[in-house]
C-alpha cells in the first residue's frame, strides 16, 4: 500500500525531532530512510508504525489516515533493531505470537508459523529459544514474526547493524529477495549509504529532522541536491567556487594533462591503494572545500600505474564541464 | 543462567588422570583452585558459624531426652513422636496438623494478597511511571514502613481496629453498623492484615527487579503484533516476571510459616501457629521438643520451596 507522510512533525518539548516532512512511498517499493544518527529517521519510522505519537501532520497508509490508530490496525509490522524476540518463547511461538493475539486456533497458527519459518529457512530450529540462536538466526525469526500476520508494510529499524559485515551483505540480499517475492512495501532505516544504495527503490536522505533529498539511488548519487547529501552519500568532492558550490564525483576528477581548462594546481597529500582503484588526497588552495578537507580523486589502478603520483607531487586537477553538479545550498 | 555459562564460570578442571598435562600447567591450575577456595573462605566461615552449626545443633538437640528440670544428651525419637502425638489415631485432626493447617491458611491468604498487591504496585512503578527519578522516589516510599520496628507497626493497628478504635467509631458514626465489630482485632482478619502490611514489600522488591529487566522493546513488539494491554500482561510481562514472583513468594511463605510475633500480637495470643508452639516450648525450656518442632517446620518449608521451584526453574531464569 502507498504510504504518505503529510507535514509529519515530532516535537519533544522544545526540540524538533522531525520537522514537517512530506513524503510519498509507492506501494511495493523498497524505501530507505538514510541519515546520520539523530536525524529523525527512526522517529519517522516509529511514527509510521504507531509506536510514537504524532505531534502534528499525519500518516496515510493506503486509503486512510492512520495518525492516531494503534499499530496493529495500520496494516504495518515492525522489525526492531534488537529484534525484540520474546526470550521465554520458542521461535515457533514467537512467530505465532501475533496470530495467538488475534485468537487463531493453536493448530492453525503453529502451522502458519512453521510455514513462515520455512520462508526464512529457519524451520529446523523452530523449537529453540532465542538465546540459543546466533544474531543472524534471531534476525530471521524476527523477520518471520513480523511477516506472519500478512502486513502490507514492513518497517525495519536498522535491521542489519548488529550483524558482522559478511552476514550483513547476505541478509541484505535476502531482504531484497523477500521484498520482491512478497511485493509489499518495505521501509528500512539505515545510516549506511552502501546499504541504502544496494536495496532501495527510493532513498530518502534525512538531516536535522528534514528530508534533504528523496529519489532513486542513481539520481541521489548523480545529482545530489545539497552539499550534505553529496558528502553523506560519499564519493563526491564538494567544492566552493567563487560564484557557486558544486559537487564533483571523485572518480571523475581529472589530473595532469587531462585536467582541462578549469584546472587548478594541487599537492598530493595522501595515496591510498585500494586494489582496483587508488584514492589520492589533494590539497588545492584555489578550490575551497569545507573545513579544509583535502579533495579526493579516484584513479583506476591502470591510470595510476601509467602516472604514479607520489606524496608531495604537484599536479593540476580539474574536471570536464558537465561533471560539476551545482548544489542548492 | 544456562549450564553453559556456569561451566564457563567454573574453575578450570584439573586434568584427568592418565591425560598427561604439562606439569607447570597442572600446578598453575591447582594454585588457582586453592586461591578460589581461599576467596570463598570468609563467606564460607560466616555461613558455617551462623547457619550450618546452629542448624546441626538444633538437629542434634531434637534427638535428646528431657524432663522437667534437665536435658539429657541421649538418643531418642520421643520428641518427634510427641510432635505427631495422636496423629495416627484418625477421627479428629491432631493438634500438630491443626496448627499446621492454620499456619498454612495464613500462608495461602497472605501469599495471595501480597502477590496481588505486590505485583500491581511493582507493575505500576515499573511500567507506568515514566521518569527514573520518580521510580526511585516511589520505590523508596514502599520501604518507609521499614523505618520502624515490626512490633511498633503491629501495635499501631490496635487503636485503629480495637473495639472502640477508629474504624469502629467511623463505621458507627456513618451509621453503617449499630454495634462495634468484634472481629477486627485479635482475629484471623487482623493477623492476615498485619502479615500483608509487613510482608508486601518483600514481594514488591524482587518483582520490581524482574520487571525492570524486561526489555521495553518487547512490550512494543507485543503491541505491534496486536496484543491488547491485558494480553501483553499475561503473555509477556507475567512470564518474564516469574523469577521475581518466585523469590518474593519464597520470602513471604517462609516469613509467615515461621512467624510467632505477629500471630501473637495481632491474634491476642489466642491463635495457634507453628512458630508460636516452638516459642512456647522454648519458654518452658523444653529445648529438645522445640528443636524437633523446628526440624519438622524446616522440612515443611523446604517442601513448599521445592514445590515452588518445580513450578519455576529459578536457576534457569536468573
Amino acid at each position: 500500500m502507498d504510504i504518505e507522510l503529510v507535514g509529519l512533525t515530532k516535537r519533544y518539548g522544545d526540540t524538533l525531532a522531525v520537522d514537517a516532512i512530506d513524503l510519498k512511498i509507492r506501494s511495493g517499493s523498497y524505501c530507505c530512510l538514510l541519515g546520520p544518527s539523530g536525524c529523525g529517521k527512526t522517529t519517522t519510522l516509529r511514527m509510521i508504525a504507531g509506536h510514537e505519537t504524532v505531534s502534528s501532520g499525519d500518516v496515510v497508509i493506503g486509503p486512510k489516515a492512520v495518525g492516531d490508530l494503534p499499530p496493529a490496525q495500520r496494516g504495518t509490522a515492525m522489525m526492531f533493531q534488537s529484534y525484540a524476540l520474546f526470550p521465554h518463547l520458542t521461535c515457533r511461538d514467537n512467530v505465532a505470537f501475533g496470530l495467538k493475539m488475534r485468537g487463531m486456533p493453536k493448530a492453525e497458527r503453529l502451522r502458519r508459523a512453521e510455514a513462515m519459518l520455512g520462508l526464512v529457512q529457519m524451520e529446523a530450529l523452530a523449537a529453540r529459544l532465542p538465546a540459543q540462536l546466533s544474531g543472524g538466526q534471531q534476525q530471521r525469526v524476527a523477520l518471520a514474526r513480523a511477516l506472519v500476520t500478512g502486513p502490507k508494510v514492513l518497517l525495519l529499524d536498522e535491521p542489519l547493524s548488529a550483524l558482522d559485515p559478511f552476514l550483513r551483505v547476505r541478509m541484505r540480499t535476502e531482504l531484497k529477495r523477500l521484498q520482491t517475492e512478497l511485493g509489499i512495501t518495505f521501509v528500512h532505516v539505515t545510516h549506511s549509504q552502501e546499504e541504502a544504495m544496494a536495496l532501495s527503490d527510493l532513498v530518502v536522505v534525512m538531516n536535522g529532522g528534514r528530508i534533504e533529498q528523496a529519489g532513486d539511488p542513481r539520481t541521489v548519487f548523480e545529482r545530489p541536491a545539497t552539499a550534505f547529501v553529496a558528502r553523506f552519500i560519499g564519493g563526491h568532492n564538494v567544492i566552493a567556487l567563487p560564484d557557486r558550490r558544486v559537487a564533483v564525483r571523485a572518480d571523475r576528477m581529472r589530473l595532469g594533462a587531462e585536467a582541462g581548462p578549469d584546472a587548478a594546481p594541487a599537492r598530493v597529500v595522501a595515496v591510498e591503494y585500494q586494489g582496483s582503484a587508488v584514492h589520492l588526497g589533494l590539497e588545492a588552495p584555489d578550490l575551497g572545500t569545507d573545513a579544509g578537507t583535502p579533495l579526493t580523486a579516484i584513479l583506476s589502478d591502470r591510470a595510476y600505474a601509467a602516472t604514479p603520483f607520489r606524496l608531495g607531487d604537484l599536479v593540476r586537477v580539474g574536471w570536464q564541464a558537465g561533471e560539476a553538479h551545482r548544489l542548492d545550498a | 543462567m544456562t549450564t553453559a555459562t556456569e561451566r564457563a564460570l567454573a574453575l578450570p578442571e584439573a586434568p584427568a588422570a592418565g591425560v598427561p598435562a604439562a606439569p607447570g600447567l597442572a600446578a598453575a591450575a591447582r594454585r588457582q583452585r586453592r586461591l578460589a577456595y581461599l576467596q570463598a573462605m570468609p563467606l564460607g566461615l560466616v555461613f558455617a558459624a551462623f547457619f550450618v552449626v546452629p542448624l546441626l545443633l538444633t538437629l542434634v538437640v531434637s534427638f535428646w531426652e528431657y524432663n522437667e528440670y534437665e536435658i539429657i544428651p541421649a538418643f531418642t525419637l520421643q520428641n518427634y513422636l510427641d510432635v505427631f502425638d495422636g496423629c495416627a489415631a484418625g477421627a479428629d485432626l491432631c493438634t500438630t496438623f491443626r496448627t499446621y493447617l492454620s499456619t498454612l491458611k495464613f500462608c495461602l491468604i497472605g501469599w495471595a494478597a501480597t502477590l496481588t498487591i505486590g505485583f500491581t504496585v511493582a507493575y505500576f512503578v515499573a511500567f507506568h511511571v515514566r521518569s527514573a527519578a520518580m521510580q526511585t522516589v516511589l520505590f523508596l516510599i514502599c520501604t518507609i514502613p521499614f523505618w520502624t520496628s515490626n512490633v511498633i507497626r503491629m501495635i499501631a493497628w490496635i487503636p485503629l481496629l480495637g473495639r472502640n478504635g477508629l474504624v469502629n467509631d467511623a463505621l458507627m458514626s456513618l451509621g453503617l453498623i449499630r454495634r462495634p465489630l468484634d472481629g477486627l482485632l485479635y482475629s484471623d482478619f487482623s493477623v492476615v492484615l498485619a502479615f500483608i502490611h509487613l510482608d508486601t514489600v518483600f514481594m514488591i522488591v524482587p518483582i520490581f527487579n524482574s520487571m525492570m529487566r524486561i526489555d521495553r522493546s518487547l512490550i512494543e513488539a507485543a503491541t505491534d503484533a496486536g496484543a491488547t494491554p491485558w494480553q501483553t500482561l499475561w503473555n509477556v510481562i507475567v512470564p518474564l516476571s516469574k523469577p521475581g514472583i518466585a523469590i518474593g513468594s519464597i520470602f513471604v511463605l517462609t516469613l509467615i510459616m515461621g512467624d510467632f510475633v505477629t500471630v501473637g500480637v495481632m491474634g491476642g495470643q489466642q491463635i495457634a501457629s507453628v512458630g508460636k508452639v516452638i516459642q512456647v516450648q522454648m519458654s518452658y525450656l523444653q529445648f529438645p521438643a522445640a528443636a524437633a518442632n523446628a526440624v519438622v517446620l524446616l522440612g515443611a518449608v523446604l517442601l513448599l520451596i521445592v514445590a515452588l521451584t518445580r513450578l519455576i526453574d529459578l536457576r534457569r531464569e536468573l
